[in-house]
């Protein structure tokens, strides 16, 4: 194939482009968490049972009209969950209202992690098959999310919220109060 | 530490329609499976994966088109969620390049060629 | 002692490949009286591969002796491992798979020193050089930032196992044939190199490069179908192809080696494509290292997941921007002197070549592209994925426009021929096409577009590939006409595997009490019962599955192991191989009420694939034999 001047540069211009792409994936990874889009969406309609017998399920219905909230998904078997069980204690001494989403889990083991962690659950509802947690665009344990006294999606923390977040979640709900 | 309940109901559950669950599969391995690294809900171990597989099946079963459980899955997680990109501002250049570089190759090409008398 | 030796013998093979570069590069540089700087090359390049062999070789001798003191065996090995996971443990980690790909990197320098006749003196020892420069950075690289022979101390009384999914005899067998294939691509890039350092792209440089093409080709073709079946039989869903990042690193050094084949061709024959083969040479190799790169660097998520380690990335982005940059600099400033060869009729066997590698690059820039696309997307902030409906509907049409192209190919005549003769020589193929198109119309089951054309033109591809044969004397026919029709017919073998696979493939996914039947496709399985299993350092169940069809019975025993080092759970199928197909099975998770999970899949033909890949592979090792022995050529044309 006959090549044409300019041409001949065009495969160390492509070469290059290819290996400014992977330097930037490199020094400036992206982030990877997987984060919901339903940020600035109304809750998605469910309604869940209760999964220990002391406490009520939730529904969204009965997010609306109240004061915001945090919307907690987490499992009895879930190392992270432990780790971050304090700090939920903490909001929850702050005055902040948590309502619970426990995933594939059954009514002891959920009754056993809060004697273990304590319980700071206003209400905690069962979702044997993470149909709410999909719904919600949530891909892990533990997630919050922070919902208004409309029923809107405000926030979502992916992960244990840590010790130095606590004042930042207060914030936050304090901000759509 | 072991979950402690029996994985979904339609996780790995056919549905009784076949045409039903041929729509559900296809649709399953276009799915990306949020916890793994990299795999369709296909063809997954995660239970994640195999909850999202029942979500699926459940909705096919109750009548949606792949195209409205698929939009679903997209407005919770974005285009994150399939690996079939849809057409938009950020995609459109990966959906042009294989034009793209057909027309460029065939270019170059071109010059290999003698011109027919 | 041993690692001692081992470090030893790299630092000698760096000090080696450097002596190579000089000698080269002064050899080259002065004008007269340096044919001895020049000769003296080759024995360096012998001894400098021979050297990484011994390496590699007492690295094995540590993994084998489970030497807990060497840091990389205290880490990826374990003492109650199997025999033969330990040697091929020695390669199933970061470090000791990136000395195996060194150490093939000086055996190749060393087969081109020792074997390669036909090239200009100059021309090899700039071969020579360049091979050493390569061979540099990569020692530097191990030695740098990914030592294997690091001690450890205190050594710890044992090993933290090998990942289980790798303990398979896939290990053994998969990444030094894929290798072999990355790594042999050095010395097409390296001959690009030093024809471009003296000017000497022609002819010769075509039938020099040529056989060892093709042999990194045979290499690469089988180690990418073992993988492939490997991840179908060890992942455990019946797929067998997920374009999945690390796959595609694996697609896109063959993809371009498969055009470079065919082009170096058209060099050899008719001294056409001069520019554009040059140009091949350095990007196969350039998408072996960039693969390599990929896969490590841990930028790229993927099944097959290998270290992560940003500064290793780092290193090895420094190497590709200093060769792969420097080729193609090189090849941009020397292009202009290289004279462009001779042109063609459109239609004629050169035309055919040229389609095929224009069709072979644009499904490489896809898939190159698709690839990186979500890195880039990422860049800017958009989460987006790229996988197996966009590569199908991407690469898939032009892969079928270059199936028709395969078929037609071989029956044109070189120069020039006529539309309306290639037509009629292509008479039988297109009825088998036709036949095979309206037969699955009539008779089978609906099937999607692009398995029904698949299949369709996989029977007119294997009939228009054994047509060279002819009416021709099959004993007098060259070996190399023999490989390309193998080679064709493999693919088409192949090409019909993947689309029965995708069109055919019959599955049931049922919970089963002990003593339970089910119906997948034409076998009726029953499951006779769960009975724990023991291996070497794990524990497992063990379904016993009885699968019966037209009166005769198979045994099945589909495994879900647990292995204590690490903690781990992995489920093993069970495939029984019929002439048909094959019956998958896999045992899953208890559903708590006594029942069993099973996933049980029909593939018919789906065998077809590999086969295919085999034949495709034995195709080019037929050429090869035939090319390497061209007075026997010519004696029988």
């Amino acid at each position: 194939m006959d090549v044409k001047r300019p041409l001949v540069w065009l495969p160390l211009a492509g070469f290059l482009l290819v290996a400014i792409v992977v330097a930037v994936a490199l020094y400036a990874p992206a982030d990877r968490t997987v984060r919901s889009a339903m940020i600035g969406q109304p809750l998605p309609a469910f309604n869940l049972r209760p999964i220990v017998s002391t406490k009520p399920g939730v529904a969204s219905d009965a997010m609306k009209g109240h004061g915001p909230r945090l919307l907690n998904i987490f499992a009895s078997w879930c190392v992270p969950c432990i780790a971050e069980a304090p700090q939920l204690m903490r909001l929850r001494q702050a005055g902040v209202r948590i309502d619970a989403v426990a995933i594939r889990d059954t009514g002891p083991a959920v009754a056993g992690f809060l004697r273990r962690n304590g319980d700071p659950y206003a209400a905690i509802g069962d979702d044997p098959s993470s149909a709410v947690q999909l719904s919600l665009g949530s891909s892990g344990v533990p997630e919050t999310f922070l919902i208004d006294g409309q029923g809107i999606v405000r926030r979502q923390w992916v992960g244990d919220i840590r010790a130095d977040q606590v004042d930042e979640v207060l914030a936050a709900v304090r901000d759509v109060q | 530490m072991a979950q402690t309940t029996a994985p979904a109901e339609l996780a790995d559950t056919q549905l009784a329609d076949p045409v039903q669950e041929a729509s559900a599969r296809t649709l399953m391995e276009t799915l990306r499976c949020v916890v793994c690294q990299g795999q369709s809900i296909a063809d997954s171990d995660a239970t994640m994966a195999g909850d999202m597989r029942a979500l699926v099946r459940g909705r096919i079963r109750a009548g949606e088109t792949p195209a409205q459980v698929r939009d679903w899955l997209i407005a919770r997680y974005g285009d994150y969620i399939t690996y079939d990109p849809p057409l938009s501002a950020a995609t459109w250049p990966l959906w042009l390049a294989p034009l793209a570089l057909l027309a460029v190759g065939a270019w170059i090409a071109r010059a290999s060629f003698r011109r027919r008398s | 002692m041993i690692a001692e030796a081992g470090l030893a013998a790299l630092w000698l093979a760096a000090s080696l490949a450097l002596l190579q570069l000089a000698l080269a590069a002064i050899g080259l540089r002065a004008q007269r009286n340096a044919d001895e700087l020049l000769v003296a090359v080759r024995p360096v390049a012998i001894v400098q591969g021979a050297l990484a062999v011994v390496a590699m070789l007492l690295l094995i001798v540590l993994f084998q002796q489970s030497d807990m003191s060497v840091k990389l065996v205290a880490t990826n090995s374990h003492s109650a491992k199997p025999w033969l996971y330990k040697v091929a443990g020695a390669w199933g980690n970061h470090e000791g798979s990136m000395l195996l790909w060194v150490t093939i990197l000086g055996l190749a320098g060393a087969a081109v020193a020792r074997f390669e006749r036909q090239l200009e003196p100059r021309t090899l020892a700039a071969t020579l050089g360049a091979q050493g420069l390569i061979a540099l950075g990569f020692y530097a690289f191990l030695l740098f930032s990914s030592n294997p022979f690091e001690r450890l101390s205190p050594a710890p009384r044992d090993g933290q196992g090998l990942n289980p999914i790798l303990q398979d005899p896939g290990l053994a067998f998969h990444p030094p044939t894929l290798y072999a294939g990355y790594v042999g691509l050095s010395v097409a890039f390296s001959f690009a190199v030093g024809a471009l350092v003296t000017r000497d792209v022609g002819r010769a440089f075509a039938r020099a490069m040529r056989p060892w093409v093709l042999g990194a080709w045979v290499f690469l073709t089988l180690g990418i179908t073992a993988g492939s079946y490997w991840a179908y039989y060890e992942l455990g869903w019946g797929g067998w192809w997920f374009w999945d990042p690390v796959e595609n690193a694996s697609l896109m050094p063959w993809l371009a080696a498969t055009a470079l084949l065919h082009s170096v061709t058209v060099l050899a024959t008719r001294d056409g494509l001069r520019a554009w083969t040059v140009m091949l040479a350095v990007v196969a190799f350039s998408m072996s290292m960039i693969g390599t790169f990929l896969v490590r660097s841990g930028i790229l998520t993927s099944v097959h997941a290998f270290a992560v380690d940003p500064e290793r990335g780092a290193f090895i982005l420094a190497l590709l921007l200093l060769y792969i940059g420097g080729a193609l600099a090189l090849f941009a400033l020397r292009v202009g002197t290289v004279r462009e060869g001779t042109t063609f009729e459109l239609v004629s066997r050169e035309g055919g070549l040229v389609a095929n590698n224009l069709l072979l690059s644009v499904i490489l820039g896809i898939v190159l592209i698709g690839t990186l696309y979500p890195i880039v997307a990422a860049a800017f902030g958009v989460q987006l994925s790229v996988g197996p409906p966009f590569f199908n509907k991407a690469a898939g049409p032009i892969a079928l426009v270059l199936v028709v192209v395969m078929a037609a190919g071989p029956l044109l005549r070189w120069r020039r021929d006529k539309a309306g003769e290639v037509v009629e020589r292509l008479t039988w193929p297109i009825a088998a096409a036709v036949f095979a198109f309206a037969a699955l119309v009539a008779f089978a089951t609906p099937i999607g577009v692009l398995p029904l054309l698949g299949l369709s033109l996989a029977v007119g591809l294997a009939v228009a590939s054994v047509a060279p044969l002819w009416k021709r004397d099959l004993r007098r026919t060259p070996l190399f006409t023999w490989g390309m029709v193998v080679a064709h017919l493999g693919l088409a073998v192949s090409l019909a595997g993947m689309a029965c696979d995708s069109a055919f493939t019959a599955e049931r996914l049922v919970a089963l009490r002990a003593g339970e039947a089910t119906r997948v496709g034409p076998w009726r399985v029953s499951f006779a019962g769960l009975s724990p299993v023991i291996g070497d350092n794990w524990s497992g169940l063990q379904a016993r599955l009885t699968a019966e069809r037209d009166g005769r019975t198979r045994l099945l025993f589909p495994q879900s192991r647990t292995f204590a080092d690490p903690p781990t759970v992995t489920s093993e199928s069970a495939i029984a191989t019929v002439l048909d197909g094959q019956l998958y099975t896999v045992l899953g998770a208890a559903d708590g009420q006594g029942r069993w999970q099973l996933r049980l899949w029909w593939k018919p033909f789906v065998t077809l694939i590999w086969l295919g890949g085999t034949l495709v592979a034995l195709g080019g090792a037929l050429s090869l034999v035939g090319r390497l022995r061209p007075r026997r050529r010519e004696a029988w044309t």
